[in-house]
């Protein structure tokens, strides 16, 4: 069996039998530094400097109005998540919600020009949204469409990546995927020349509620 | 109390650039220094080690420990043969107790020139004048192993009559690298022309290093270019007045 | 074999020249501007942690190997165990064969660049498609990859223009914009018509049993997210033991890869969708692959090649990658690390000059995000190569002659006499006689000047001078 002998080569090279632990690694995390009423700032500002857009909503309808007014009558797809219900994004003219069955979503994602989503957590720091992957956010919206608007609270953004593993040490535990989006798609793999948009959006607005 | 250093001048130096040797005394005896030269004195070992021949090297860092074990302070115009001899005896010597002792004890009282002079002899201005324009060219070891960046500039700074002008390319190497300029000689003259390319376009008249073996490759490259710019040692350049 | 012809082809080409320096030029910018210590403070002590990590995990890695197994198992995933890059293509193709699968999509992988798995999967009648935008250049111009982060550093917008114009048969488009949307267009569709998504793996993470992908255009997502089937393939040095351990790790990676402080997509995947999540893989498969890793693994010092996070930095800054390219390397992995790696998984006797390419300036080692100590391992390898391989007798015995020199000072002195006395020079020396012109001498004078001789070697002049001071 390979198993069984990829195990027993790698014993031998390391000189030890099997083992039922090891010793804790060293530790190493920095914890928040990014006093609270700081964050949407750096956040903002990060996310400006990937050439994404920020908006910072007075109230949930506010929030609404601004989506709106990004997606000037453009069709959209929306996550499950309870925020955007509670903004009334999800009753928007052309933007389809509630959406749990599978294939549909797809071809919505696949067809709309907006993606409309919440996000779990935001840091701060590096300008990243952490989208868990769930019955009320599908992989997909994120990611398919041209455009990606995402309307998070302000209690959910972090300073950073250390906190985020503080906050959330095992994130398999709830989700088959955590993906942290900072900035929007984009290479640079024809003579290191910046694109936006490549297979993602190429476009992000993130609304702070 | 005298002041008392030994020069290990390296075999490039004896063999192929001797007048750095004699501008290094000068200048160590223009700020009192007591010197002596072991005449027994060969190579560092590091064209062998370099190359994979430790069993060889070893020969040769024997020799060196032999001829340098009383010294006082060893003072060297190469930050590559100093580094030979601070970081890559113990490897050589691994498993030798007696001699890594031995290493141990010498590798502290090796200096390359430039930081014996501020480091050791406290001195900046050596009291010496040249008028040039000069650029400066940082020699691997002497920067990545020794990390010595500020010393040679600081000194040239107190030059009369010498402008230092930067490079932008001061910390890329000038593709000597030992038996890598013959084995791959193509790689190491491209990467010579990208250097003196960086070089000219200082305007400087006058490349200064620390590592003769450097400015070897690069006033060959010049040379070979037709490019009226000329090299010296840190040495040569302290001890003009 | 040396490949000293390719090499001198490579730099007499003005115009790949230009384009190799130029783009690592630019991908060494941004990395210094993303470690300033004004944006990045804690970029050093990072660098020491991510090395005490990885020398961690090595040192258990059959703990966590057997953990990440379980937590892979856990979530309905499963973990397949190949000892030769051989075996995880046959496991390919035979889940291939039992899925009916006709339409891979591929994320960038260079471990999956070792199975050779494009061609494998090509000759039985599958169609594999690489997704990165710079590996779809690749592919299409029926290349391997240039360099570790950017696989087709090498080629220009108007390379790429000709490229499409031929493959795809479509109008010259030279606008790299212009060019990313035709790319887009193409591969929008085998995403969403594929049947088995392959993807690397940045990191394992062994207390989650999760697969980490880094990356910038969203292919990753999507080939590891439409297709109803993900294989990550994965090298077994890919482990760290915990998600946290990832805050270290991501920042070091983006920066010096590319100079972001994340990169725009980071996917911690683990396992197949679950239950009442909307999409995802219905099923997940990760191949951890040996291919030669646990060679590396027996000696503490050497253990440190595995070490790497594939950033490329190394490459970016070494003179002489930045000169010779990516091809002339004989194998998947080029640059410094390609020339540590190479020689170690596959045995010192195949490509022995590899460690030789290196000017040893130690530039790799100052940029590399964990510290591996890559100049120590050229000079390591070098060293078996002088003991281990049997090539080189005139080197050998020069080096023999010159311990013995330089190791009798009478005779040492006298060498360079021999020197002045046959070649007389004031001036740079430009030519050599027919009979002075051969072996090291000739390949030096090839490329520029050799010093003149001088008439007397120091310890002439210093006897000279004490016995004038006297």
């Amino acid at each position: 069996m390979p198993r069984e002998e990829m195990l027993a080569n790698i014993r031998a090279a390391l000189g030890c039998a099997s083992r039922a632990t090891a010793t804790a690694p060293p530790v190493y995390l920095r914890g928040s530094r990014i006093p609270r009423g700081e964050r949407i700032a750096v956040f903002f500002d990060c996310i400006q400097r990937l050439s994404g857009k920020t908006h910072r909503a007075s109230s949930p309808s506010d929030a609404c109005a601004y989506v709106a007014a990004v997606l000037e009558g453009r069709t959209a797809v929306a996550s499950n998540a309870a925020l955007l219900d509670e903004c009334g994004i999800t009753r928007l003219p052309r933007v389809a919600s509630g959406v749990y069955e599978r294939p549909r979503l797809r071809e919505l994602c696949a067809s709309s020009d907006a993606g409309i989503t919440s996000a779990d957590f935001a840091l701060a720091d590096t300008g990243s949204l952490v989208m868990i992957s769930s019955p009320r956010e599908a992989r997909m919206i994120s990611l398919l469409p041209p455009l990606h608007l995402a309307v998070v609270s302000e209690q959910s953004i972090l300073s950073g990546l250390d906190e985020l593993f503080e906050t959330l040490p095992h994130p398999a535990g709830q989700s088959s995927s955590m993906v942290l989006i900072t900035g929007p798609s984009r290479t640079a793999d024809i003579e290191q020349i910046l694109v936006r948009g490549v297979h993602g959006p190429g476009e992000i607005h993130v609304v702070v509620v | 109390m005298p002041k008392r250093a030994s020069l290990f001048v390296t075999c490039v130096v004896d063999q192929v650039f001797p007048s750095v040797g004699l501008a290094m005394a000068e200048v160590l005896e223009r700020l009192g220094w007591q010197l002596d030269f072991p005449e027994a004195q060969t190579c560092c070992g590091q064209p062998a080690f370099n190359s994979g021949y430790r069993a060889q090297a070893r020969k040769v860092a024997l020799h060196f420990l032999d001829v340098f074990r009383d010294a006082e302070y060893i003072v060297v115009p190469s930050g590559s043969c100093t580094s030979m001899i601070s970081h890559h005896f113990e490897e050589l010597f691994a498993g030798d107790s007696a001699r890594l002792a031995e290493t141990h004890a010498l590798a502290p009282r090796v200096y390359e020139f430039s930081r014996f002079l501020t480091e050791v002899a406290g001195a900046e201005d050596v009291g010496a004048r040249m008028d040039a324009v000069a650029t400066y060219h940082d020699s691997c070891h002497a920067l990545r192993e020794l990390h010595i960046k500020d010393a040679p500039r600081r000194l040239l700074r107190k030059v009369r009559g010498l402008e230092l002008r930067e490079m932008d390319i001061a910390d890329e190497c000038c593709g000597f690298g030992g038996t890598f300029s013959v084995k791959f000689a193509d790689v190491s003259g491209a990467m010579a022309r990208t250097k003196i390319d960086s070089i000219a376009r200082t305007g400087a008249g006058l490349v200064v290093s620390i590592d003769s073996s450097c400015l070897m490759q690069i006033q060959g490259a010049l040379s070979r270019a037709g490019l009226p710019i000329r090299t010296l040692h840190l040495a040569e350049v302290l001890a003009s007045r | 074999m040396t490949p000293l012809v390719q090499i001198r082809e490579t730099i007499a080409n003005a115009g790949l020249q230009q384009a190799i320096y130029a783009s690592t030029g630019r991908l060494m910018d941004k990395r210094r501007h993303a470690v300033a210590p004004e944006v990045f403070p804690d970029y050093q002590e990072l660098r020491s942690q991510a090395n005490l990590l990885k020398r961690h995990t090595l040192e258990h890695l059959d703990f966590y190997l057997e953990q990440f197994e379980n937590n892979v198992a856990a979530r309905g995933g499963k973990v397949i165990w190949c000892r030769t890059p051989g075996e995880v293509a046959d496991f390919i193709l035979g889940l291939a064969r039992e899925r009916e699968a006709r339409l891979v999509v591929k994320s960038k992988s260079m471990t999956t660049e070792e199975l050779h798995l494009n061609e494998r999967l090509e000759q039985h009648g599958l169609e594999a498609v690489e997704t990165d935008l710079g590996e779809y250049i690749i592919q299409l111009a029926g290349q391997r990859p240039y360099h570790i982060v950017a696989p087709a550093l090498h080629m220009t917008r108007y390379d790429v223009a000709d490229l499409f114009t031929g493959k795809l048969r479509i109008e010259k488009e030279t606008a790299p914009e212009k060019q990313t949307l035709i790319a887009r267009g193409v591969l929008r569709q085998k995403f969403l018509s594929a049947d088995i998504g392959i993807s690397g793996a940045n990191f394992l993470v062994a207390d989650s049993g999760a697969v980490v992908l880094v990356e910038n255009e969203g292919n990753a997502r999507l080939t590891t997210s439409a297709p109803p089937i993900h294989i990550a393939v994965a090298g077994i040095e890919k482990m760290i033991p915990r998600a946290q351990d990832l805050a270290v790790f991501l920042r070091l990676l983006g920066s010096s890869a590319t100079g972001q402080a994340l990169t725009v997509y980071t996917s911690f995947l683990a396992g197949p969708r679950r239950p009442l999540e909307l999409d995802g893989p219905d099923e997940f498969y990760v191949v951890l692959l040996d291919g030669g890793r646990t060679r590396l693994l027996a000696d503490a010092e050497r253990r440190q090649s595995l070490f790497c996070i594939r950033c490329g930095a190394c490459l970016n800054h070494c003179p002489v990658y930045r000169k010779i390219g990516g091809h002339n390397y004989p194998w998947v992995y080029s640059g410094p690390i390609g020339a540590i790696i190479t020689p170690q998984f596959h045995g010192i006797d195949r490509d022995p000059w590899l460690p030789y390419a290196s000017s040893l300036c130690g530039a790799c080692a100052e940029v590399c995000p964990v510290k591996i100590d890559i100049p120590k391992l050229l000079l390591d390898l070098r060293a078996d190569v002088t003991t281990r391989t049997r090539r080189g007798l005139a080197e050998r015995f020069a080096f023999r002659m010159y311990a013995w020199l330089a190791t009798s000072p009478a005779l040492f002195g006298f060498a360079g006499r021999v020197a002045a006395l046959l070649a007389p020079s004031n001036t740079w020396i430009k030519r050599l006689p027919w009979f002075l012109n051969v072996g090291p001498v000739a390949k030096w004078i090839s490329q520029r000047d050799l010093p003149p001789p001088p008439a007397k070697s120091f310890r002439r002049l210093w006897k000279e001078r004490k016995r004038h001071a006297a």
